[in-house]
């Protein structure tokens, strides 16, 4: 808006903070314009010569730059009510084209399909994964729902239960969920407990801070050999279980002992004592970062659970992956992949809608 | 009433804080340190006292000492209950930040009542009846991050007044805002106390809020922290900003500044 005010002969500067957007618009075109030109030159000459079969990869880092440039210029002049769509356009338009010059560059035979499977072929994939049913491996992504209205009739809710419950993603899902709460709340609890007393803080930090390092799945076997049943659901849980409580423990402390101390003062001095100083301070204070950690357990719970079904599973997203290793079917293997990203946005998306429940003042 | 302010303080016949001796002494790794050293201080009833002295001359360690949220390593200090054995003998209005970020405006303010079992009705009527005297109904259900740094702080001290204590203590209350915003609360403060004649002590690092606000100022030094003089405001109340602006505020500004203007350039000199 001061830009008006700045005398014509004054050159602008770079970037000013305030602009009338109506004042640069023909800057704009003119600034696009050589970009336009550059790009076109760059891939003419290259598709015309045949050359960028040979330099594809230049190729194709020649039109990031050139994306680049001319995304920056036109968000210098985005009015600030289009500056959201903008934002989504870049976030959600670059992965687009990052696929679909996948596409292209694997059509075109530069790459393997064997290693890089086309995404349509991977989405062809995942749709077969979750339609059919392969008989040999037991693979089905969401179970049979198509199944129930037959089974309903024959066997009641179990007939149908058990149809939805054979589906990798379910599987994965519960193993997930199941270590997630057992781990998180423990791990929350002594993290807590390891932030406020200095005694048990001295004498467990260590010990956590060594068994946090070890990666869990190297403790699997031990935790096989703990259960009944050691290729049932228990060990799987409590693996994700621990990995998530050393992490939360961890994490807890950390927040609770960066705890403002005013806040303390100011609990105890209104009379809050005991378990009041936990529900009124000491838990809200220590939210934020409590939260923070429960998004890194969140991934972790993911990698474990995984690797946990590669080693030693019958169902599950991590299984299905390794059994299309095993009868070599790339595409569906990366569907499994896709699969497992899938969950991870889903579940953290979940866990944000819970933060936004639980840490109502938390608005920024 | 009015007499019993606008009159200089005499020693009151049963004060309402009794320190005597108070000394406080932290061991550290290069041996004991000395952060307050035989302070007397008594407050009557209904006084306003307010206590200046350089960085580190121990005024809010002592403050914390009387608000039983630290340890004195001898002496004194009592606080005389009154006649409701339920009323809590002190609340502390903090700097800016101790207001619950967590908490509503409205349940900042009715927290201390909470805290000591009030039912919910009856505290939140207690809470708003105090926004309202401060304008800031309109805020109640805002999050201390939805509004600004002078009403976090009004939020603050009716957070203690709504739990009325016996004794009001402020530690630098307003020594985090701007300077206007500084004015228009020191204005208000000045209104509230009218209304209320709670016992105060109040720190802080501004002689003119000091003597603006007090019916005592008492000058502390620093290395160790040691009462140096107390000083009689005997500016008649009601007072309001425009107070600064008479005689005799300049008057006793001055005789308090030759003192403690001595005082903070020794206490920086020892810190150098």
């Amino acid at each position: 808006m001061s830009a008006g005010a700045v005398p014509p002969g004054i050159p602008a500067i770079d970037e000013p903070l305030e602009q009338d957007p109506a004042a640069r618009r023909r800057p704009l075109a003119r600034s696009l314009l050589p970009l336009a030109a550059a790009a076109l030159v760059w891939n003419l000459l290259l598709v015309a010569t045949g050359l960028w079969r040979h330099v594809w990869w230049l190729w194709l880092f020649g039109d990031f730059l050139l994306i680049v440039l001319a995304a920056e210029r036109i968000g210098r002049v985005v009015p600030p009510r289009r500056r959201k769509l903008y934002e989504r356009t870049l976030a959600l338009g670059f992965p687009v084209l990052a696929i679909a010059a996948w596409q292209l560059v694997v059509d075109a035979g530069i790459l393997n399909p064997l290693w890089f499977p086309q995404p349509t072929r991977i989405a062809k994939a995942l749709w077969e994964l979750t339609v059919s049913y392969d008989r040999f491996s037991q693979t089905s992504l969401i179970g049979r729902p198509w199944l129930i209205p037959q089974a309903l009739s024959a066997d009641g809710l179990a007939g149908a239960w058990k149809l939805i419950a054979e589906g990798h993603v379910w599987a994965t899902l519960g193993r997930v969920f199941a270590g997630f709460v057992l781990g998180a709340i423990p791990g929350i609890l002594l993290g807590i407990v390891m932030g406020i007393n200095q005694t048990v803080r001295l004498m467990l930090d260590t010990t956590l801070s060594a068994i946090y390092v070890l990666p869990k799945i190297a403790i699997f076997p031990i935790v096989m050999l703990m259960f009944a049943d050691p290729f049932g659901e228990g060990p799987k849980i409590v693996v994700v279980a621990l990995s998530v409580f050393f992490l939360m423990t961890i994490n807890t402390m950390a927040g609770v002992r960066d705890i403002d101390p005013v806040f303390l003062m100011a609990g105890r001095n209104y009379g809050a004592r005991g378990l009041q100083l936990f529900r009124h301070v000491i838990i809200p204070a220590a939210m934020p970062v409590i939260f923070a950690g429960l998004r890194l357990a969140l991934g972790t719970a993911l990698i474990v659970i995984i690797s946990v079904e590669f080693l030693r599973a019958k169902q599950g997203v991590g299984y299905m992956t390794f059994y299309y290793w095993e009868v070599l079917n790339p595409e569906k293997m990366y569907a499994g992949l896709f699969v497992v990203m899938v969950l991870g946005v889903v579940l953290t998306m979940a866990l944000q809608w819970v933060q936004r429940k639980v840490m109502p003042w938390d608005r920024g | 009433m009015q007499d019993a302010v606008t009159t200089p303080k005499a020693p009151a016949a049963q004060p309402k804080i009794v320190s005597r001796n108070v000394t406080k002494i932290y061991s550290t790794l290069a041996g004991p340190v000395t952060a307050i050293d035989d302070f007397n201080l008594d407050v009557a009833e209904r006084e306003f006292v307010c206590i200046v002295g350089p960085s580190g001359c121990g005024k809010s360690t002592y403050l914390r000492i009387l608000a039983g949220l630290d340890t004195l390593s001898s002496g004194s200090i009592t606080v005389r209950p009154g006649v409701d054995p339920k009323k809590p003998l002190n609340s502390v209005v903090f700097q800016e930040y101790a207001v619950f970020p967590w908490k509503t405006v409205i349940e900042n303010v009715a927290f201390g009542l909470q805290m000591r079992g009030v039912g919910e009705a009856e505290r939140l009527a207690t809470a708003r009846h105090w926004l309202e005297r401060v304008g800031l109904s309109k805020f109640a259900n805002y999050y201390p991050s939805q509004i600004s740094g002078g009403m976090k702080q009004r939020v603050s001290i009716i957070r203690a007044l709504a739990n009325d204590p016996e004794v009001l203590l402020m530690d630098e209350p307003l020594g985090a805002l701007d300077a206007q915003t500084r004015i228009v609360l020191q204005d208000e403060l000045l209104r509230i106390w009218e209304e209320t004649h709670k016992t105060v002590v109040y720190i802080t690092h501004s002689l003119d809020e000091a003597i603006l606000l007090g019916d005592r100022v008492i000058v502390m030094s620093a290395h160790p922290g040691r009462l140096l003089e107390t000083f009689h405001v005997d500016i008649p109340r009601p007072r309001t900003v425009d107070t600064m602006n008479t005689p005799r505020f300049a008057e006793l500004r001055g005789e308090i500044w030759a003192l403690l203007g001595k005082e903070v350039t020794r206490a920086m000199e020892m810190q150098a």
